[in-house]
């Protein structure tokens, strides 16, 4: 019984901790909000809530109309996270609308946005901000006649099992995801402008988006592997987004089911869903492939201190420590392709740093011999990994008057030509004067 | 040296008058001896008029500082202001090796290495003595009155030149004349701290050294003219009028046959020593032996060892015949080799050609076709004759009636200033801002005829009642008697001399006044505050270039970077303390056509040069709310030329309609849509900026503006002055999905 004041008191001094828990020192997400068209869906996507749970997030599940929906209050931020299973609500509740939800996503918080066919308008216009066009029928589904999961009934070929994903173990996990993962939903293509959005998930070359239950009139305006059925955006300041036609392959039922894709005879025990969904849920709540650069050093070779100013032709060195979020703290990142640009207007010097595998990278090189303001550029991206842009200004400066070198082998001529000359002028006076 | 030997004169004129005042004891000797003799009269006149012309012509300077405020003034005199006031605080070796990261991002500037430092440098060594003296004075006040203090020594200047070229009389008119001339003022005026200020002084300096040397024949004169020009190098760019006028002015006494000792001695040694000295100017450094604008004087000495030469053969040789004979081969040699060595120098890239300035000086039509940046800056324009009528009043129609005196009286001297007013009247036409280089000359010049006119008209007068008095056998010259003698027989002489001097003193009188009247009126403005007259005929002050510079100050990140046309460059980084992209310093074409690229494109295209060179803040100045018309939508067709002369996809006549610049309904469309419009005209069309006119009328142009639904993507508005006279955007950072 002693011990329940402490645990109070450190729960009291972690307080803090726990409510500024989305930080730049620890970014994964804590608390989420959940928004659901039916809270029926609490049950029916049970599993998926609860592996969030267990993976110790705090969920909020409400209505998406429900009134008292807030994101912030008082300017701060009460959620880290928001999920939006409401694939059909028009208008969402509370004052929240489509310019709260991106401003959400641009202040670098995360989102998860599941569609299902006749999503609304609202959805529609939150995934094409982010980059994704969903089909613009909206009675229309992907339909696959040649990769559709087997079932007992001879379907639709609506559910699709889809092993197109995405060769990317920062963003799926690093164990290999063996079944298809089952998707029953719209299809989506990415906009070309945006260079920002991933696919994670594709459709196969033989899938279209139609309206399965009336005939095909026209050419479908998406097809094959344009079709995207999950995608992933990181924006500019690594808030990540997640993006997919389906809410169904988040249910118990998919989770659940077993899987047997048509023309194979492979028939797997329990769909990629789960591991698919949760890999990827760990990935999107910046629990996984999340960076951070710290300690920028840079000093002439054989200093310590940084100066504010360098001179052209010196030697110096730069470093830089990099880390990688492991989901419960700061682990060294180990890679041997991060590069420093010395950089004005274009890269003087490109050096690719060595690193000690302790998360210390460092280089060391020679200014160039050209004075303006350079910068040190880190620009690290590499796919799932937040993105690190570094830079550093610092002017290059020439020599001062006094920094040349003051006796030059080649001029000894020309020190020899004008103290003779002086000599000369001297023995010439003399002579001249006092020689009559 | 000058008033030493003015001082070494007034003691003998003292010497002369004691003695015979020795001799009658008698009288009281206080009283004796307070009565002056007229030469000590004559003296004292002088030395109260030239001390009452010097007080002159600094407070008439300060009209500006009583109109406004004691500030510095327009472009230049920012950046000049800005150095000195880092000189004094951080010494003259950090000032000689400053590399300015603040100025020309990301390229930076090399300031000791780029400018004349002959003006921060006087200024920071008048700051030092007033603070050794315990004058506990700011930096800018001394900054400020720097032009006005030398404005007053170049009156002294005038009146020993003036002296040196015909008599002291002139030298007290071209003294007066040159204190209160509106084409010194109009860049001399208190605030006006520019190279110009100081450099006019060391010009004219130069040059009496230099007549003074050549009338000598001393090396200790010459030796003055050399630390005058090496001053004068410090100190403005001009120099290279006289490196290049001495010469000519040798060449024309050569041709003329006055070749003597005495002008060998002056210019070799001024030629020698000031070239040595200009070299330790790192902006000159080896240009006197390197660039074609130099080489002139280079080729005038080495014909002034060739002349001394020849002398000394024809003094060996008594045969002229022979002589003659040995006269042409060494001319032909030395012609020959000159020119192979010119040639030579030149193709080899070691003689660097003529500058685009010089060419646009010999030629004016030159900088229009070929530089833009030249042509661009409105002190670079042909002048008009107005302005030299603003600028010179009487002295325009004394400047020939000098000239007549002066081949009059033909001396070396003489040809000197006659040679000297003609060539820089010439430049004056050619270049607004050359005004400034004629005025020395056009004010001694014009003091020469003044002088000599009234002169001649009060000989007449006195003569006449000298002879109605009987002669008291004191005439002043042989002429002058004999004139008069010989000028009785015309009727009413002595009427029309009084006439014709009444006639040059009203004409004198009109020019005090005119002149009083254009500094007061025209040349006090600091053009960074600018006055204009509200509807009741009240003074309306508008101080925008200073709120928005201070905004920039205070409410942009220390590291900012903003874009503006050049003009301003100097004052934001003075005033707003931020990093420029492009200044005044107009050093790189490329960097400046680049940001007039920028400005002139659409936005989307302006944002991807700006990103690329890390722009944070646009700065654009408008005239539309005020009627302020030298805003950047007139000086447009300047960014759009300057760029196109770069980057070709720019073109001048995208911008234009029917070849005529507008900016209503009928402006071409891309003039619409280019990012100076729409930062210009952003949000000006909900504005009523006059009474009766429709919303969005520009009362610069005098039209409704073409676009009023400007929107921006890229840009933001940060600031917009209280007079909308400067508007800053914030470049936004790219969009965070996308």
């Amino acid at each position: 019984m002693a011990k329940l004041p402490i645990t109070l008191l450190t729960l009291l001094l972690l307080l803090p901790a726990i409510c500024i828990s989305f930080s730049p020192e620890n970014p994964t997400d804590r608390r989420i909000l959940v928004l659901l068209d039916d809270l029926a869906l609490k049950s029916s996507h049970s599993i998926f809530f609860k592996s969030l749970q267990d993976r110790g997030f705090e969920l909020d599940c409400k209505l998406a109309d429900d009134r008292q929906i807030t994101l912030q209050r008082y300017g701060q931020y009460l959620y880290d996270g928001l999920v939006l299973f409401s694939p059909t609500t028009e208008r969402l509740g509370g004052s929240l609308d489509l310019a709260d939800v991106l401003e959400f996503v641009d202040s670098g918080r995360d989102l998860i946005l599941a569609a299902d066919a006749n999503a609304s308008d609202l959805i529609r216009n939150i995934a094409a901000e982010c980059g994704v066009d969903f089909d613009e029928d909206s009675s229309a589904v992907v339909i696959d006649h040649t990769s559709y999961a087997v079932s007992v009934v001879e379907g639709d070929h609506t559910l699709i099992a889809a092993n197109d994903l995405i060769q990317s173990d920062v963003i799926l996990g690093s164990a290999k995801i063996e079944a298809p993962v089952l998707f029953k939903g719209i299809g989506h293509s990415l906009n070309p402008n945006n260079n920002l959005i991933v696919k994670v998930l594709g459709a196969s070359s033989s899938a279209y988006s139609a309206n399965p239950s009336s005939k095909l009139s026209s050419p479908p305006s998406l097809t094959g592997s344009a079709i995207s059925l999950v995608s992933v955006m990181q924006a500019r300041n690594n808030a990540r987004v997640m993006v997919t036609g389906s809410l169904d392959m988040f249910s118990n039922r998919l989770l659940r089911s077993g899987v047997q894709k048509a023309g194979s005879s492979i028939k797997y025990e329990k769909s990629g869903n789960e591991q698919f969904v949760t890999e990827l849920s760990k990935w999107v709540f910046h629990e996984r492939g999340h960076l951070k650069a710290v300690n920028v050093r840079h000093h002439k070779v054989g200093e310590a201190d940084e100066p504010a100013i360098y001179r052209i032709n010196d030697d110096l060195e730069y470093s830089v420590e990099i880390y990688e979020w492991s989901g419960a703290n700061w682990e060294p990142y180990v890679a041997n392709d991060v590069q420093v640009q010395f950089y004005m207007m274009s890269p003087y010097v490109l050096k690719t740093l060595s690193t000690n595998q302790m998360g210390l990278y460092h280089t060391s090189f020679k200014v160039p011999d050209v004075y303006g303001v350079f910068q040190f550029k880190v620009e690290y991206q590499r796919l799932g990994y937040t993105s690190l842009s570094l830079a550093k200004q610092i002017p290059v400066r020439p020599f001062r008057h006094n920094e040349y070198e003051r006796f030059i082998t080649t001029a000894f001529p020309y020190y020899g030509a004008s103290f003779s000359t002086m000599a000369g002028f001297l023995i010439f006076s003399v002579v001249y004067l006092y020689n009559k | 040296m000058a008033g030493k030997a003015e001082a070494a004169n007034g003691g003998g004129v003292k010497l002369a008058a004691m003695k015979p005042d020795l001799l009658p004891s008698n009288t009281p000797f206080f009283f004796r001896s307070l009565k002056l003799k007229t030469k000590q009269q004559e003296l004292l006149i002088r030395v109260v008029v030239l001390g009452l012309v010097y007080i002159l012509a600094f407070i008439t300077r300060l009209f500006s500082v009583l109109r406004y405020e004691s500030m510095i003034h327009e472009f230049d005199p920012y950046f000049n202001y800005r150095t000195t006031l880092y000189l004094t605080e951080k010494g003259f070796y950090e000032f000689w090796n400053w590399f300015d990261s603040e100025s020309w991002y990301p390229l930076g500037r090399i300031i000791g290495g780029t400018l004349y430092p002959g003006l921060m440098v006087t200024a920071a060594i008048i700051y030092w003595a007033l603070h050794f003296l315990r004058f506990a004075v700011h930096i800018r006040e001394v900054c400020v009155l720097t032009a006005p203090f030398f404005a007053s020594n170049t009156t002294l200047v005038a009146y020993f030149f003036g002296k040196e070229l015909w008599d002291s009389g002139a030298g007290l008119v071209a003294a007066a004349l040159i204190a209160i001339c509106p084409g010194y003022i109009s860049r001399s005026v208190a605030g006006s701290y520019d190279n110009e200020g100081v450099a006019i002084f060391a010009l004219l300096l130069t040059f009496y050294l230099f007549v003074k040397a050549v009338n000598t024949g001393s090396l200790a004169w010459a030796l003055a003219s050399a630390f005058g020009y090496f001053y004068m190098v410090s100190a403005w760019g001009g120099y290279v009028f006289i490196i290049n006028l001495i010469p000519l002015y040798v060449l024309v006494l050569l041709i003329t046959g006055r070749y003597s000792m005495r002008l060998y001695v002056a210019y070799n040694c001024m030629y020698v020593l000031g070239m040595l000295l200009a070299m330790q100017i790192r902006f000159v450094g080896f240009q006197h032996v390197q660039s074609g604008e130099h080489m002139a004087a280079m080729g005038v000495f080495f014909l002034m060892q060739v002349f001394y030469f020849l002398d000394w053969v024809k003094y060996l040789l008594d045969d002229p015949k022979l002589f003659h004979a040995f006269l042409r081969v060494t001319v032909t040699c030395a012609i020959g080799v000159g020119a192979v060595a010119l040639g030579v120098g030149t193709a080899s890239g070691y003689i660097s050609p003529w500058t685009g300035r010089f060419y646009s000086l010999l030629d004016p039509t030159y900088a229009k076709d070929h530089i833009p940046i030249i042509a661009s800056v409105s002190e670079h324009q042909p002048t008009a004759w107005s302005s030299f009528m603003f600028d010179f009043h009487i002295l325009l129609f004394l400047f020939p009636a000098g000239l007549y005196f002066c081949f009059k009286r033909l001396s070396d001297a003489t040809i000197f200033i006659v040679m000297y007013g003609l060539t820089s009247m010439y430049f004056a036409g050619v270049m607004v801002r050359l005004i400034l280089v004629a005025t020395p000359a056009l004010c001694l010049i014009s003091a020469i005829a003044v002088s000599a006119t009234i002169k001649n008209l009060m000989h007449l007068v006195r003569a006449k009642t000298k002879v109605v008095q009987s002669v008291t056998g004191k005439g002043t010259s042989a002429k002058a008697s004999s004139k008069a003698s010989l000028d009785q027989s015309l009727p009413f002489q002595r009427n029309g001399a009084i006439a014709l001097l009444l006639g040059a003193f009203y004409l004198l009188s009109r020019y005090a006044i005119h002149c009083t009247w254009v500094t007061s009126e025209a040349y006090s403005s600091p053009s960074i505050v600018l006055a204009a007259r509200g509807a009741y005929g009240n003074r309306v002050i508008f101080d925008d270039y200073r709120e928005a510079y201070f905004w920039l100050r205070k409410n942009t990140p220390p590291d900012a970077k903003i874009m503006s046309w050049w003009d301003y460059g100097y004052q934001i980084t003075a005033m707003g303390n931020r990093t420029v992209i492009v200044d005044n310093n107009t050093w790189n074409n490329t960097h400046i056509a680049t940001v007039g690229r920028a400005m002139s494109s659409y936005e989307d295209e302006a944002y991807e040069i700006m990103r690329s060179l890390d722009v944070d803040y646009v700065l654009v100045v408008f005239g539309g709310v005020t009627g302020y018309s030298s805003d950047d939508i007139n000086k447009f067709l300047w960014m759009v030329r300057i760029g196109g002369g770069v980057f070709p996809v720019i073109k001048e006549p995208d911008y234009l309609v029917n070849g005529e610049y507008r900016v209503d309904k009928g402006a071409a469309p891309k003039m619409l849509n280019c990012l100076m419009y729409k930062l210009s005209y952003y949000r000006f069309g909900e504005l009523t900026t006059e009474y009766g006119k429709p919303p969005g009328y520009d009362r610069a142009r005098g039209v409704e503006i073409g676009n009023k639904d400007v929107k921006l993507e890229y840009l933001e508005e940060a600031f917009t002055t209280s007079n909308w006279i400067v508007r800053i955007y914030k470049v936004k950072p790219p969009n965070n999905r996308w």
